[in-house]
């Protein structure tokens, strides 16, 4: 099975938590720490992605959110 | 071991670092968290790249949020003025038939003041995409009513609610264009859900497809949140298009005739700058002089700036077209500005020529006129002002008065233009007796040296350019033309 990851920008995060919505998986939160801009960005907090895409076209920003697909491992 | 390969990511389409954009942050949009403009960016962007016409495109900024979409995107970019976005591109596709051209638009750029532009390019079916950011309220401004505010929502300037009776109706942009021959494709959808965008996306798609094929007009809607200015959260404006907007404005493809659609072959336009410099700058006729004659007087140094005014009828129009010819005969760059009143015929007519040995800026005279040549006494009137300290005024002495104490500011120069034309059996050539008066004005006082032989040529061939074809009308002018000469006041 292919496995997926995701990773969010934190300084590229306004924080509007359409990914957080989206997620089906729920595993994307909104933090409490602020970023320079002074939003509070949303954090990955669970293993689990699937590589669905949502939060991708869920958020506004061009590169804040990657999704990455895993090569599998071996063994 | 692990490696990692991008699944979804940053569009190649957009730069790396916005280096555009000002201030320091250089890595994410302008736009206010959780706005749509950023999600349809993203799917604008992925398409051109999915199309592979990236090197090709010209992305057109609308006035409104998204003014500033070329900080972002890494192809063709121009800004327009509001509402205008349809017009410029339309520009574009014919100028560059070989470039796609997109246009972005907000819900007040396309729906309010560029409605005109907008409706006139879907019915021309020029070959552009149109992507339609329908947010329901005015988002750059502050949250004011929109053309595609719902019934009943409120607003900064519809705090009680958008009223039908006094505000009018939501309008519905894709069913309007619908109603229309040319258009190719219209699709609605809603930037709401992970599904709906990914009908988004494929609108997107399919649209820089249509744009890619040259098949003509596509106009894509796009519901989006605004929410910042709808003052909802993410949750709640989703809600808001899902389950009010898109009741008003149905989802879904209005039309799609791009399988059927033939291409459209745009000729190139001639773009040979040698045959363009022909068309603006044309050779000049050049009757009695070399192409590099110049007068020399030192009045000749600075740009003249001529206001001829009067009633219509009395030649004032003809009388600067008289100057400006003789102008263009001395090598002298010219313009000539007509003005009347389209409202009366026979009422004010006025017009400025400015004759220059550089280019000319602005062939607009409303100061620092160097000469009034005022045949009524409401034109002198009204112009006088934009007369310079120490500008000559000629005047008609035989029917006009002067203001007192004029002559202490002004050179002032009279001639009884009407009388002498009368006598001479026709109102019409008043002006060439004026000329005449001019000629002697300048031969007397302000030209030096050989200059003073070579202006009676010049006035004299103008004219005979002006009247060709025409010889007893240029025998009735000339003869006018002496007599003003003749009967010219000078100042005491």
């Amino acid at each position: 099975m292919k496995r997926y990851k995701v990773k969010i920008e934190p300084e590229e995060c306004k924080g509007c938590g359409r990914c957080v919505l989206a997620c089906p998986r729920s595993i994307l939160e909104t933090g409490r720490k602020l970023n320079e801009m002074g939003y509070a960005y949303v954090t990955v907090v669970k293993e689990g992605c699937i590589g669905c895409g949502s939060c991708f076209y869920q958020c506004p920003e061009p590169g804040a959110v990657t999704v990455y697909e895993l090569a599998e491992q071996e063994g | 071991m692990n490696t990692e390969q991008v699944k979804f990511g940053k569009s190649s389409v957009f730069f790396d670092t916005f280096e555009r954009r000002p201030g320091p942050i250089k890595k994410n949009m302008h736009y206010c968290p959780g706005c749509g403009h950023g999600i349809l960016h993203k799917l604008i962007a992925e398409a051109v790249e999915y199309h592979g016409i990236q090197d090709k495109t010209i992305i057109i900024a609308p006035v409104g949020c998204a003014v500033f979409s070329y900080y972002y995107y890494n192809c063709g970019g121009i800004s327009v003025p509001h509402g205008r976005a349809p017009a410029v591109g339309t520009g574009l596709v014919r100028a560059l038939p070989e470039e796609f051209v997109i246009s972005y638009q907000g819900d007040g750029d396309l729906a309010a003041i560029g409605l005109n532009e907008f409706l006139q390019a879907a019915n021309r079916g020029e070959n552009m995409a149109v992507f339609f950011v329908n947010n329901s309220t005015y988002g750059m401004t502050g949250g004011q009513m929109a053309p595609t505010t719902l019934p009943g929502q409120k607003t900064a300037t519809s705090p009680c609610g958008r009223q039908i009776e006094t505000d009018g109706y939501p309008l519905k942009v894709c069913e309007m264009v619908n109603a229309l021959a040319a258009p190719v494709y219209i699709e609605r959808v809603a930037l709401t859900s992970t599904p709906r965008i990914l009908q988004a996306r494929n609108a997107v798609r399919k649209a820089i497809g249509i744009l890619k094929e040259r098949k003509g007009f596509s106009l894509v809607e796009v519901l989006s949140p605004c929410p910042v200015n709808l003052k909802m959260t993410a949750k709640a404006v989703n809600a808001f298009i899902d389950e009010q907007m898109c009741r008003y404005f149905p989802l879904g493809c209005f039309r799609d005739h791009s399988e059927s659609a033939l291409p459209h072959h745009t000729t190139p336009p001639l773009h040979d700058p040698e045959s363009v410099k022909k068309v603006l700058f044309p050779p000049k006729l050049n009757i009695g002089v070399a192409s590099d004659f110049k007068n020399r007087s030192k009045i000749f140094e600075h740009e003249r700036r001529i206001k001829i005014a009067g009633f219509g009828g009395q030649g004032i129009l003809s009388l600067g077209i008289m100057l400006a010819t003789m102008g263009k005969l001395r090598n002298f760059n010219v313009t000539w500005l007509p003005s009347y009143g389209p409202e009366q015929r026979g009422g004010s007519a006025n017009c400025s020529v400015i004759l220059s040995r550089d280019l000319i800026g602005s062939p607009v005279i409303d100061d620092n006129c160097n000469l009034l040549i005022a045949m009524t006494q409401p034109a002198l009137e009204k112009f006088l002002h934009e007369l310079k300290p120490n500008g000559v005024l000629l005047y008609d002495s035989s029917t006009m008065h002067l203001p007192e104490s004029i002559a202490e500011t002004h050179p002032v120069f009279g001639i009884k233009a009407l009388d002498i034309a009368l006598g001479l059996g026709s109102l019409k050539c008043a002006n060439s007796v004026i000329l005449g008066a001019l000629s002697a004005i300048l031969i007397d006082r302000y030209l030096e040296g050989a200059d003073k032989m070579d202006f009676d040529r010049a006035f004299e061939e103008a004219i005979i350019d002006c009247f060709n074809n025409k010889p007893e009308v240029i025998k009735l002018n000339l003869c006018a033309f002496y007599e003003g000469k003749k009967a010219v006041t000078f100042p005491a």
